[in-house]
């Protein structure tokens, strides 16, 4: 996918503008917001905190040991009849789909869930060769119609309203408009069918990849992604390379932190895992099963150790629904795959790009993503990390640099902070410029780079007299 | 809590000495009324979080440097305010991470630094300085001082503690007011857009007075008040507790 990441600025104005994604958005915090915090409540918060802290533990041990349990999961694969492929770039990715759609004389593609896929852009690929690739995630479905990225990483349609989804139903499926959703649902379940019954192959994301089993497990509500496991003859998984747990019985750990923190569900409606293709006792599943590990800058954030720690995600969208900058701004300003917080900090490690350095700026610090994340990953901090890299024109941010009024102001701030004499001096020539522009201590309209302060509030006139001389002149022997 | 021979150091960090005096003259009128004897380190200026959270790190190492010297000794630091709390606290001990030497200095500093309400609270053992004023008080959570230093409910018992207030807690008390430093004139709209519902949570909860133990985030949401014409005070903690009514 393109990373758009440096119109930020005017995608969030755009965003902040549109009623209808302020309603959805309005919505996403009294709903997906307010559900999970009420099923990690129910549990009595020892309980819950112990929970994240064992998953925090898993994730952390599997990552520093990654390439452990990356050859282990792999070897379990092939030992359960399936096949390993190992991807360095979302090119490398794709083009192993399309060489096995290839060789099986794929036409017709059913995709599960997978934010991995949005980085191959793979519906793209497929349909370049001729291969119809059709999501049968309702969301997804919907926006594949629409022709939009996701715009929440486990709710992507969920700024869309039902009247939008009529219309593009009618529009792409010629059928009458509806306002009822369970209208819309069926349409949807009916055109699905078709699909899923006709299917050559299935793609699918994966949520947890077992290395001691070589099991994939997918967590969806929908079961679809239990069709496209099971119903066509080859089955393709495509896994970001962090997405392992050493143990199954890790497993069982998360499939309780996952639903609780991404829906606020105590376990999902469907938890499918996959061993392997269909052995001769099983009834269903594919002929064929592949693996496809991706990469695609992973092992930047690997090498880091600092940074590290983003590995341990689990994609449960938590902490978009506890950011206020999502909450104003929706996914799509953020321009990539991942939006909100942890997406402010894949965004610009696994693109590299300096069009992303836009996101680790456009965030208060105020953490709450890091008290709703489940596996407890200090993104505040990391933001700080990404900052300095950019500003300092480190090697994580490749040709960052501040915009030069900051580098002006920073450099006016050295200056002044230097010693308490030349601060003073530097503040009362602040006071002396900012009084022409101030009526009763305050001012009304800042010149530019400052003016955004004003658009809506007033600043402060610094004091005719500051603590520090207050405190020599008399405070100090009161 | 009698006199006792405690001294503090006073941090009064760069926005209040300039911008918000009087703040500062409460927390030194509060923190007397407690027995504390209070020292101001002259040489102070800035922790170094604006540089800090630019991105600008070695120029924020080399105030916190400064920093460390004005600080020096045993003495415990008292500051009015959660983020430049968790500069000295959190972030001092993580920027000198790979200096040893400095790094343990910062870390003796970040133990006996203490915000305002917290220390009050956690070290004095104090919930009711003695304050009385008539009026209904919310509170804005900062950020981080929640969520940096964990300071939860010392500013609630203190402001229940007040003689004749009413604490008036707002829905949205722990949420983000978006300020942010550079982030509220760079992504000024989204400031904007944050504050909004802070603005529209204080309103509901009918307080008229709101207080908070940040000035920078008082001075974002104040600026918006007073730009609206808003008879809700914002105040920092300090000037509450330093009011003495005859109520
Ligand atoms: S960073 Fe944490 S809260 Fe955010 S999606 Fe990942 S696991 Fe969930």
């Amino acid at each position: 996918m393109d990373v758009k990441t440096k119109d930020f600025v005017s995608g969030s104005k755009a965003a902040i503008l549109d009623p209808q994604i302020q309603e959805a958005l309005a919505k996403l915090r009294n709903g997906l917001g307010r559900g999970p915090r009420l099923a990690s409540e129910e549990l009595t918060p020892p309980v819950w905190q112990d929970m994240r802290q064992r998953a925090s533990d898993i994730k952390t041990h599997t990552i520093a040991n990654l390439d452990y349990y990356l050859e282990k999961l792999s070897d379990n694969v092939e030992k359960a009849g399936g096949h390993v492929h190992f991807a360095r770039d979302a090119k490398e990715a794709s083009d192993i789909v399309l060489d096995i759609a290839r060789k099986r004389d794929v036409e017709l593609v059913i995709k599960g869930k997978s934010m991995v896929s949005e980085e191959l852009e793979i519906n793209d690929h497929l349909e370049s060769i001729g291969i119809e690739s059709v999501e049968t995630d309702l969301g997804e479905y919907i926006l594949q119609l629409m022709n939009e990225p996701p715009f929440h990483i486990i709710a992507p349609a969920i700024h869309k309203s039902r009247r939008q989804v009529s219309e593009i139903f009618t529009e792409k499926l010629k059928t009458l408009p509806s306002d009822e959703v369970e209208q819309l649902c069926e349409t949807a379940r009916e055109t699905l069918r078709e699909k899923f019954l006709n299917a050559d192959m299935g793609i699918t994301g994966v949520n947890f990849a077992v290395a001691e089993t070589g099991t994939i497990a997918l967590v969806t509500n929908e079961g679809n992604g239990r069709m496209c496991t099971s119903l066509p003859k080859v089955h393709i998984a495509l896994m970001g390379m962090e997405k392992i747990l050493p143990r199954l019985e890790d497993l069982a750990l998360f499939l309780g932190v996952l639903p609780r923190s991404a829906t606020g569900q105590r376990i999902s409606s469907y938890v499918t895992c996959v061993t392997g293709p269909r052995r001769s006792t099983d009834e269903d599943g594919p002929e064929e099963f592949h693996l496809v590990i991706v990469d695609n800058g992973r092992s930047k954030i690997l090498a880091d150790e600092q940074m590290r720690e983003a590995l341990n995600c689990i994609r449960c969208g938590a902490c978009l629904n506890a950011c206020p900058i999502y909450g104003k701004v929706g996914g799509h300003a953020y321009g990539w795959v991942y939006s909100g917080p942890i997406g402010a900090i894949v965004t610009p490690m696994l693109t590299g790009t300096v069009e992303a350095k836009h996101l680790p700026f456009a965030s208060t610090l105020c953490g709450a993503c890091k008290d709703a994340c489940p596996v407890k990953i200090d993104i505040p901090h990391m933001l700080l990390r990404l900052r300095q890299e950019i500003t300092q024109g480190g090697t994580l941010a490749k040709n960052g640099k501040a915009p030069w009024y900051e580098a002006a102001l920073m450099k006016g701030w050295r200056q002044s902070v230097r010693g308490s004499r030349v601060f003073s001096l530097a503040n009362r020539l602040g006071r002396l410029a900012l009084l022409p522009l101030s009526r009763n201590g305050k001012v009304r309209r800042l010149p530019p780079p400052l003016s955004g302060w004003t658009r809506f509030r007033d600043f402060p006139l610094p004091s005719a007299k500051p603590f520090r001389e207050r405190w020599r002149k008399g405070l100090k022997d009161e | 809590m009698t006199a006792t021979s405690r001294k503090v150091s006073l941090f009064i960090t760069c926005l209040v000495d300039q911008f918000f005096p009087e703040v500062g003259e409460a927390v030194v009128r509060v923190l007397r009324r407690q027995g504390v004897e209070v020292d101001f380190p002259e040489g102070q200026t800035c922790c170094g979080q604006p540089a800090f959270n630019g991105g600008f790190t070695e120029d924020a190492k080399a105030v916190a440097r400064r920093f460390l010297d004005n600080f020096d000794g045993d003495q415990d630091v008292v500051v009015p305010s959660g983020s430049c709390g968790a500069m000295v606290k959190v972030f001092y001990p993580e920027i000198f991470h790979d200096e040893p030497g400095t790094a343990a200095r910062a870390k003796d500093l970040s133990a006996r630094t203490y915000e305002f309400s917290e220390y009050l609270v956690n070290v004095l053992g104090v919930t009711d300085v003695g304050a009385s004023k008539k009026t209904k008080v919310a509170y804005h959570a900062a950020c981080h001082l929640l969520r940096e230093l964990r300071v939860k409910e010392p500013p609630r018992q203190l402001i229940e503690g007040v003689e004749g207030a009413e604490y008036t807690p707002m829905e949205l008390e722990e949420a983000c007011c978006g300020f942010g430093g550079t982030f509220s004139v760079k992504y000024s709209e989204i400031s904007e857009a944050i504050l909004e519902d802070k603005l529209k949570s204080l309103a509901e909860c009918g307080a008229d007075t709101l207080v908070s133990c940040d000035s920078s985030c008082l001075m974002h949401i104040s600026g918006a008040l007073s730009r609206r014409g808003s008879p809700v005070k914002a105040m920092h903690l300090a000037q509450l507790l330093d009011n003495r009514e005859d109520s």
